[in-house]
């Protein structure tokens, strides 16, 4: 047999080591395409916007720890407290998101790339001029004081100079959002490695899908209500202006199809890192791989109908009300069932009580505490009682701080190794675990008794017997403020002179863990091997020496 | 020896077969896929901006608000069998290239352009000729916001439109086997299409 072949000899050995160069450090401040980077780029840029938002945090509290304006004064706290809102889910916590999702779902699912990188790389800097755009709109004469929820008319006849630049920022903020959904859906479609089935992914990627479907539904609604917004600032329609025959409800409606999914696009990629890091620490199978899974999907979908539930004093009708109230109280279904699952992997688990796993316990414990007052802010006769209260003040920062930014925590403190390459100091994670625990409590727990007693949210001014537990909270955050420091003395200096972090320091079986840490550019020198779930901890998979029924026998007797 | 020869030339048009599959990088192209995923976006900011005047439309007491005029529906309703038939007109277009023929794409694409430009043209014509403006009342905010919004969307279609024939001058760009931006094109356009189909049926007919 005599095969003539046009075709040159190989010219690359297909077993050879492929070659790689090296990052360099200029790659971070640039435009790049590869997801690690654009990650570290989210990370890093999310983070300082995350410090800039609990300084104003900090100064709110600061204002509110005597009953009386006297550190931010009238003029600036509401434009303060606008901004710390919008900052902190927009630019903290949905871009921490993003960060997480970009660094992990390609390495886990074995792929060398997101499936388009340049548009990633674009989605990411829409964010800085995003953010600078927000700060920027608090420095000029009027500032967006209408809180984050910029309900017309208020937003309509107060700063409308910053009301506009508030909106442009939301809308660049909104397309990055709306972008990286799209990269997420298809990478996790399309780019597994073959033998991975969808049932072989990390529950990360599967909540990250969860997230993303949730983004792309929802977001564009938010686009659609700031666009007609914009219009009645501008060119003097009446859309949301009741004195030119519009409807401000149909603002809220618009606003909360999207602001109430967007709970769920900051805490489903948070459950989805818990479900990482719970059974590597706990050395246990995730207890129940497809209810957590299934429920991700459930969370996206139910919540996308009950945003009326923001709305129960808004003059909505008793029948939809009941509609709504029913709704949400079902979504406790899916996230008890999360809850539960984490709470059993855990049981009988070898626990590590290593910083990432404290900051997950925490999260399971204190979004427990979020989810149980969300059940009864749900209803609608207790929420009439405590709408726009400091309790709901309470409710939110349990399920945003305590759930959302105590999972990013644990999440940071599990992949750091990997993504730097080096350790982060054991010791000060503790520390900075148990003030942030400490502090977060002390902050926001006392807020649900303000609300009970009737303090308003939003208010520079209150009633004088308040004061003590409005001192208490300012203690709590001064401490919160305080935690951060030594996380940052830590991870710099981890950063740069770290003990070195093997290529998988927990043991741990996800694909991520396969590659170098950190990975090289495109991840891994050959295609990785799926030798095992991503779960499997604890199981042995060579077969035991056959033990006769009597030994058996024997041993559960011993025991008895 | 023979043997060996068999293998390494196996392995080489592997190697080439598989970089030829790949838009960038060594992937397949996923990107007909995350068209779909973006106009399942685009068509939610549309489906929240038709919930706002239909959910206006019914809490109003009277509907449209009084004094507004008539809407003139012959010019409308022109458009509407331009624009549609347009969707079929490209899909020549696209079943050309599926047969290597880059002229027949390209003839159809122009005709395409060119109907979907005399859309515009009817629209502005429209526009100008109403006798209603902008800030009127409710309905008239939302007639020039809702069909503005689509008139963008068209004219982004047309630009779509234009890189493709653009492109298409250099030999070998668009082929039987790779035709990413004339399917991208025309699925944009058939979205644009479907949009106005929902939109005139709510703001004029019913």
């Amino acid at each position: 047999m005599t095969t003539t072949t046009p075709l040159e000899p190989n010219p690359t050995p297909p077993n050879g080591e492929p070659e790689h160069n090296e990052r360099h450090w200029k790659d971070f401040f640039g435009f790049s395409t590869d997801h690690k980077v654009i990650a570290i780029q989210y990370f890093v840029t999310s983070f300082v916007f995350y410090l800039i938002a609990g300084a104003m945090a900090t100064s709110i509290r600061i204002e509110l720890a005597t009953p009386n304006p006297d550190f931010l004064g009238y003029e600036n706290y509401n434009g303060v407290l606008t901004l710390h809102g919008t900052m902190m889910i927009f630019l903290w916590i949905v871009p921490a998101g993003a960060a997480f999702a970009n660094y992990l779902i390609p390495l886990q699912i074995g792929a060398k790339d997101m499936a388009f990188p340049v548009l990633n790389g674009i989605a990411f800097w829409l964010v800085p001029p995003g953010g600078l755009l927000l700060l920027t709109s608090l420095l000029i004469d009027n500032p967006p004081v209408a809180g984050w929820t910029s309900y017309p008319p208020l937003s309509l006849i107060s700063g409308q100079v910053g009301e506009m630049m508030w909106i442009l920022s939301v809308l660049l903020l909104g397309t990055s959002s709306i972008l990286g959904g799209i990269n997420f859906v298809t990478t996790i479609f399309k780019m597994r490695i073959e033998e991975m089935s969808i049932y072989d992914m990390p529950l990360f990627c599967w909540a990250m899908l969860a997230t993303s479907l949730l983004i792309l539904v929802s977001t564009p609604v938010l686009a659609g209500a700031l666009i007609l917004l914009s219009f009645d600032l501008i060119a003097g329609t009446a859309f949301f202006n009741p004195t030119g025959g519009g409807d401000p409800i149909v603002y809220q409606h618009m606003f909360w199809f999207y602001s109430h999914p967007a709970v769920y696009i900051m805490i489903l990629p948070v459950f989805g890192l818990i479900s990482e890091v719970i059974p590597v620490h706990a050395r246990k199978p995730i207890f129940g791989y497809k209810a957590i899974a299934y429920s991700s999907i459930a969370i996206a979908f139910l919540g996308n109908i009950v945003w009326a539930h923001h709305m129960f004093t808004s003059g909505t009708p008793g029948w939809l009300r009941v509609f709504f109230m029913a709704a949400t109280m079902v979504i406790a279904v899916p996230t008890g069932i999360k809850v539960f699952s984490w709470v059993a992997t855990m049981w009988g688990g070898k626990l590590r009580l290593n910083s990432a796993m404290l900051f997950a316990v925490g999260f399971v414990s204190m979004f427990l505490v979020g989810g149980l007052s969300g059940v009864m802010v749900a209803s609608v006769p207790f929420d009439i009682h405590v709408h726009d209260t400091y309790f709901i003040v309470a409710h939110f920062h349990y399920v945003l701080f305590g759930g959302s930014v105590f999972g990013i925590y644990a999440g940071i403190y599990h992949w750091f190794p990997k993504m730097v390459g080096r350790m982060l100091n054991e010791f000060w994670g503790k520390v900075h675990f148990v003030l942030t625990f400490v502090g977060f409590n002390l902050a926001f727990f006392p807020m649900h008794i303000l609300g009970l007693q009737g303090m308003p949210r939003r208010v520079v001014q209150y009633d004088p017997e308040l004061t003590s537990l409005n001192q208490l909270c300012t203690v709590g955050s001064i401490i919160l403020a305080i935690s951060t420091v030594p996380f940052l003395i830590n991870a710099v200096w981890a950063w740069f002179w770290g003990p070195e972090a093997s290529a998988n320091p927990w043991n741990a079986l996800t694909l991520e863990w396969q590659t170098s840490s950190p990975p090289i550019i495109e991840n891994f020198e050959e295609e990785p091997v799926l030798w095992s779930g991503p779960y499997d901890y604890g199981i042995d998979r060579e077969p035991k020496d056959e033990q006769s029924v009597s030994e058996l026998l024997a041993e559960v007797k011993a025991e008895l | 020896m023979q043997g060996s020869t068999v293998d390494t030339s196996q392995t080489a048009m592997a190697v080439s077969q598989h970089a030829e599959a790949s838009g960038h990088g060594d992937h397949p192209d996923h990107r007909i896929f995350g068209v779909y995923v973006f106009l399942l976006a685009e068509s939610m900011i549309f489906l929240g901006l038709f919930a706002a005047y239909l959910t206006f439309r019914a809490v109003a007491d009277v509907w449209p608000p009084q004094g507004t005029p008539e809407l003139e529906l012959l010019l409308p309703t022109a458009n509407t069998i331009i624009l549609v038939s347009s969707s079929f007109v490209m899909n020549r277009g696209n079943q050309a290239i599926r047969q290597n023929d880059v002229a027949g794409m390209r003839k159809w694409f122009a005709i395409t352009a060119l109907m979907g430009a005399v859309f515009l043209l009817g629209q502005g014509y429209e526009y100008f000729t109403n006798e209603f403006s902008l800030t009127d009342n409710l309905f008239t905010s939302t007639f020039y916001v809702l069909t503005g919004f689509h008139g963008l969307h068209v004219t982004f279609g047309l630009g779509l439109i234009a890189v493709v024939l653009l492109r298409s001058l250099k030999s070998g760009r668009y082929t039987n086997e790779s035709h990413f931006g004339p399917e991208a094109a025309e699925l944009y356009w058939h979205f644009v299409d479907i949009v106005w189909i929902v939109l005139f049926t709510i703001l004029y007919l019913f």
